[in-house]
């Protein structure tokens, strides 16, 4: 048998499939249907978790989503362990670990526990009030202890092992919940022919009408009528059924997030399957049906194990076949909890008395409960309740007319059910930013005016009786299917024979009598909030319903107080005397429930996260032994160490080779533009600063382009390869930047330039060889191209073949050796490399990496984009003056270097800096200042931007913008590090071949 | 994640968009022209409004096409969309335009 409490038969639970799983260690049977929660229940189980603040025993309260207390941690190892899923969602298999939370040692013995005897020094705005001072406490004391005490569960300490998918879907009508009126609108929906999804964060749908015994539909059990409904949804071919699966967020335009769960419920999953999936839904029309939550009475020691919601017992019941205890109390301001009476007394449940808040109940369901034999106290409440670990007895109070309360009797009981009527869900629809309205008779706040394209049907929208919502449901899928643009198929209207339960409740603290600082009314049982707490932000000045939610964190714990937020704004209602609607209400966010961190990622993890980019000579650099660095996207070879090598001694080998021989660079990942077209020179003359005008054919210049604001954007060569077609290069980093500003100016102000740009970094792979032997290696290589100095001079480009293969051969250096930029397209990168490898054998030819080339540029003081320049660096700031067309009349961003501040002397200015102690290599990014030994804080006159041990010079060298640093060359300043001031001496900004004869050869 | 009404390839979903600030910003045919003041403003000065913004999108990763949007900053509604170099569209008295 699968529990002490389990009923011989009824419900929806197959007791032939028996279950056992473990909960704190302890192993208990259930049966196939159950969750958690029932089977726990099935076993007498009531108490499952510590309360967050005063570790409180706690039991479950709800059998759904909106389970405040039942928060357990699921998994049978730390890589699989998932904290804070609620008991009353998680489906058992077999061989499921859950474990309690928040309690130590044990939770029936609770060290925790202690709290509670601090509680009046734990109310509201505790943390605000105690940890005040002194501030050097708060790291080593206040903030640790706060960090232990708060947040519930723990992390998983593994990487989480699972799979997660997402996928992007659309269709016509989404519905949300598939309870009667869900499932009666996507029927309605689907039979116009309009497609379909139906959702339902259950892994049975059906909604209220699983747990419905009594009302027959169209001549039919509930049940039957569910089973033939989605049994006709699952036949058509446009309507795609989602049970498990939650909406949790509304994005704007109709964009929905929804989590199925896959796995989760699964002992030994295929492990092809993902854990979650995410549904990323983009819907014309949404039908939102996403019910109503019962809401608790709030009375003193309403926090017991063994306190439930009436409808919640029903659903143990009558679904799950679970008698949630032996005798029963009932607490209630509805009917409804009069039919979930009866029902359990009919599954052997004894209901002891039923307190009714109101002075008079009456219509069928009272009448049906007194001919069942049952005791209803009118004008009744709850003053107390005892019992440790589950409750034993309940103290009831007589509520006169004057709203006094005076005790009447107390009651022995194991089970104590409220009802205080029920809330719509209304999250989704406020999510949607939809506005809300209060509805007095309902005392609820139902959907007003949409602002997305959706409707509510239903419970949420406050009908409640059963033909009426089904009904609904049916004319709010047929009317999104009409909006959509589908016709036809009239909703048929449902009959249903059954007794609606009406819409009485209760919102607030019931009257109890007590003194609200000696008793305790929980209203929020997840972040342990009191009716005193709320009492207290209220008497301190708080008036704002979110002001006091984050002061007392009422409706702040994970559930998003789905089951505390309207009796929150009840209380203070009250207390402020002040109707309930101008109190407001606090916003809906997303996720509806917690949702995993890994549905979010995905497959963004590992090597997925981002994509990488490869040269085609990658491959070849990593058999080599490369050691790579990420720029942007790229993998680049950083250096190639030879055994026994470190960085510094690589790159020290690499630079000499270079300097002296030839060195081989891989510079395939600059970004590459062709702009082509009649008016290419006019758009070349606009973007950048140089003129392009003069420029011929086959000649190729250094070219610097701004921002409209006069900082430097970017840089590069660019080749003329025809008086209508330019070659562009951009830096590594650029690329997409510098392309996406050209078009930007091409499509937006200057439409009537007839000139196309096309991005063609990845047509070509750049090979870089460098250095006084490069034209002898390439030499033998090239047909049709004389690389000679008088034929083919320093900043010219010509094109042929090389190795067989087309070629821009760009003689171009960045080293300031003889150099050469081979491109060829990118298919024949691998091959072409390893030819000139070959044929650079005998003249010792070296690859270099990033490292390398970083020195040999910075030698001769080029600039690096990003480096060198942080967006506010003008074009004179770093050196690069004489690349401005002096000539023309306007170019992107030469407005703005008329602006005074623009021009101004003391503006930071490049210069070189040498230590005065050659081996002191500075620290990129360290400062300059003029005097070391000033007081802090220094005056910081500029800051190092690049410095390398240059092997060539057999010195350290550095480059760095310094205020009015070119006023000051031939001075020395300071840098303050933690171990001393470095002295330097400020020079020219090039520090090898200042000249450029080495090129001229 | 908004639907974004490409006026060249029809409803996007935003991921394939870059945004490009406020539209109808016009970089001054003569810069030289002009004073310090009026080039910062052209520069920087933007006019964020609560309600319809005039917006540039660019189709990224789709026909890489810029184009302006009338976009109502409270509600995420788009009004209109419409090609780069046409004149802001007037709204209908309902604020909601021709385009939904
Ligand atoms: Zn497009």
């Amino acid at each position: 048998m699968s529990g002490r409490f389990r009923a011989p038969s009824g419900g929806r639970v197959d007791r032939a499939k028996p279950v056992r799983f473990s909960f704190d260690g302890q192993s208990y049977q259930g049966v196939a249907g159950d969750t958690l929660a029932s089977a726990l229940l099935a076993n007498g189980v009531h108490l499952v978790g510590r309360s967050f603040k005063y570790h409180r025993p706690r039991g479950i309260v709800t059998a759904g989503s909106d389970e405040p207390n039942a928060l357990v941690g699921v998994g049978a190892d730390d890589a699989h362990y998932t904290p804070n899923m609620r008991a009353t969602q998680i489906e058992i298999y077999e061989g499921l670990v859950a474990e309690s939370q928040n309690r130590w040692p044990s939770l029936r013995f609770d060290v925790g526990a202690i709290n509670e005897a601090f509680a009046p020094f734990l109310s509201a705005g505790f943390y605000y009030k105690t940890f005040m001072w002194p501030p050097a406490a708060w790291k080593r004391i206040y903030e640790p202890l706060i960090r232990r005490a708060a947040g519930l569960g723990r992390a998983p300490a593994k990487p989480d092992p699972d799979r997660y998918t997402q996928v992007y879907a659309h269709c016509d009508v989404l519905v949300i919940g598939a309870g009667p009126a869900g499932m009666a609108a996507a029927l309605a929906a689907s039979a116009t022919g309009a497609r379909v999804f139906l959702c339902d964060e259950q892994a049975e749908m059906g909604g209220s009408l699983l747990s419905e015994k009594t009302a027959m539909i169209e001549g039919q059990s509930a049940g039957d009528w569910t089973a033939g409904a989605l049994a006709g949804l699952a036949a058509r071919a446009n309507v795609t059924l989602m049970p498990r699966t939650t909406a949790f967020g509304w994005y704007p335009h109709n964009f929905l997030g929804l989590c199925e769960r896959i796995t989760d419920h699964l002992a030994g999953a295929d492990p092809k399957l993902p854990r979650e999936r995410l549904w990323q839904v983009r819907a014309t029309e949404v039908v939102l049906a996403t019910g109503a939550l019962e809401r608790p009475l709030v009375f003193p020691d309403n926090d017991r194990p063994g306190i439930m919601m009436a409808e919640a017992a029903r659903i143990y019941a009558n679904r799950f076949g679970v008698l949630p205890g032996n005798t029963a109390v009932i607490f209630t301001a509805c009917d409804s909890a009069y039919r979930a009476a009866l029902d359990l007394k009919s599954a052997g449940v004894a209901v002891a008395a039923i307190a009714d808040l109101r002075a008079a109940p009456g219509g069928v369901w009272v009448d049906r409960a007194r001919a069942a034999g049952m005791e209803v106290r009118e004008a009744t409440v709850v003053t107390g309740t005892t019992g440790r670990l589950r409750i034993d007895s309940v103290n009831l109070g007589k509520l006169g007319p004057d709203g006094r309360v005076s005790a009447s009797e107390t009651i022995a009981c194991d089970l104590l059910l409220t009802s205080g009527g029920f809330t719509p869900s209304v999250h989704l629809f406020s999510q949607s930013r939809g506005k809300l309205v209060y509805d007095e008779a309902l005392r609820a706040f139902l959907p007003g005016t949409s602002v997305e394209r959706e409707r509510s049907v239903g419970a949420c929208r406050g009908i409640f009786d059963l033909e009426a919502v089904l009904n609904d449901g049916t004319a709010g899928g047929s009317g999104a299917a009409e909006a959509v643009g589908f016709a036809g198929a009239a909703g048929r209207a449902f009959a249903v024979d059954g007794d609606s339960v009406g819409s009485d409740g209760f919102i607030g603290v019931t009257p109890h009598g007590g003194d609200p600082s000696r008793t305790r009314a929980w209203i929020d049982f997840q972040n342990d909030v009191t009716e005193n707490d709320v009492k207290l932000a209220i008497r301190e000045g708080f008036r704002s319903i979110e002001h006091v939610k984050r002061y007392t964190t009422t409706g702040m714990a994970t559930d998003q107080g789905k089951t505390s937020n309207m009796n929150a704004l009840g209380l203070v209602s009250q207390t402020l005397k002040r109707p309930l609607p101008q109190v407001g209400l606090t916003t809906f966010r997303p996720p509806y429930t917690p949702t995993t961190f890994g549905v979010f990622a995905g497959q963004s993890r590992g090597d997925l996260f981002d994509p990488v980019r490869k040269t085609p000579v990658h491959d070849w650099a990593v058999a080599q032994g490369a050691v790579f660095e990420n720029v942007s996207l790229w993998k680049r070879a950083h250096y190639f160490p030879k055994p026994g090598e470190d960085m510094h001694a690589a790159v020290v080998r690499e630079c000499r080779a270079t300097r002296q021989a030839v060195g081989i660079f891989d510079a395939t990942t600059l970004g590459k533009i062709e702009v082509v077209g009649k008016d290419a020179a006019e758009l070349m003359n606009r973007i950048y600063t140089n003129s392009w005008a003069t420029l011929e054919p086959g000649r190729i210049r250094y070219g610097v382009i701004l921002g409209e604001n006069g900082f430097v954007m970017d840089d590069g060569v660019v080749g003329r390869m025809a008086p209508d077609r330019f070659h562009i290069t951009t830096t590594t980093g650029g690329a997409s930047r510098v392309l996406t500003m050209m078009e930007d100016y091409v499509q937006t102000e200057w439409p009537n330039l007839d000139v196309w740009l096309t991005s063609t970094t990845e047509e070509w792979a750049v090979i870089s060889v460098q250095g006084p032997l490069s034209r002898k290696v390439l030499e033998p290589l090239v047909e049709g191209i004389d690389l000679s100095r008088a034929s083919m001079p320093h900043m010219s480009v010509r094109e042929g073949k090389i190795c067989g293969v087309p070629t821009r051969l760009f003689r171009v250096s960045f080293t300031g050796e003889l150099g050469f930029e081979v491109n060829v397209p990118a298919g024949y990168g691998r091959a072409v490399w390893e030819a000139i490898v070959a044929a650079g054998h005998a003249y010792g030819i070296t690859p270099y990496g990033t490292e390398t080339m970083h020195v040999l540029r910075a030698e001769k003081g080029f600039i690096v984009v990003g480096q060198e320049t942080d967006g506010t660096v003008t074009p004179d700031d770093c050196g690069l003056g004489w690349t401005i067309g002096k000539a023309k009349k306007d170019f992107v961003g030469k407005r703005s270097l008329a602006r005074p501040a623009m021009m101004a002397g003391d503006r930071k200015q490049l210069v070189g800096l040498l230590t005065v102690d050659p081996k002191t290599v500075l620290e990129v990014g360290a400062q300059v200042v003029a005097d070391p030994n000033q007081p802090i804080p220094m005056i910081m006159l500029g800051h190092v931007t690049s410095s390398y041990w240059s092997a060539t010079l057999n010195r350290s060298i550095a480059l760095a913008l310094v205020r009015g640093g070119r006023t000051r060359i031939g001075t020395r300043l300071s840098v303050p590090m933690p171990d001393g001031p470095i002295a330097v001496e400020l020079v020219e900004p090039i520090f090898y071949d200042p000249k450029g004869a080495r090129l001229d050869v | 994640m908004l639907l974004i009404p490409c006026p060249h390839c029809g409803p996007r979903a935003e991921l394939e968009f870059s945004y490009g600030g406020e539209a109808h910003i016009a970089r001054p045919v003569d810069p030289a022209s002009i004073d310090d003041d009026s080039w910062v403003t052209f520069l920087y000065e933007r006019s964020n409004p609560r309600g319809v913004h005039a917006e540039r999108w660019r189709h990224l990763h789709g026909c890489g096409r810029f184009f302006n949007v009338l976009r109502d900053t409270v509600s995420d509604t788009i009004a209109a969309s419409y090609p780069a170099g046409q004149p802001r569209p007037a709204l209908s008295p309902d604020g909601k335009g021709t385009k939904r």
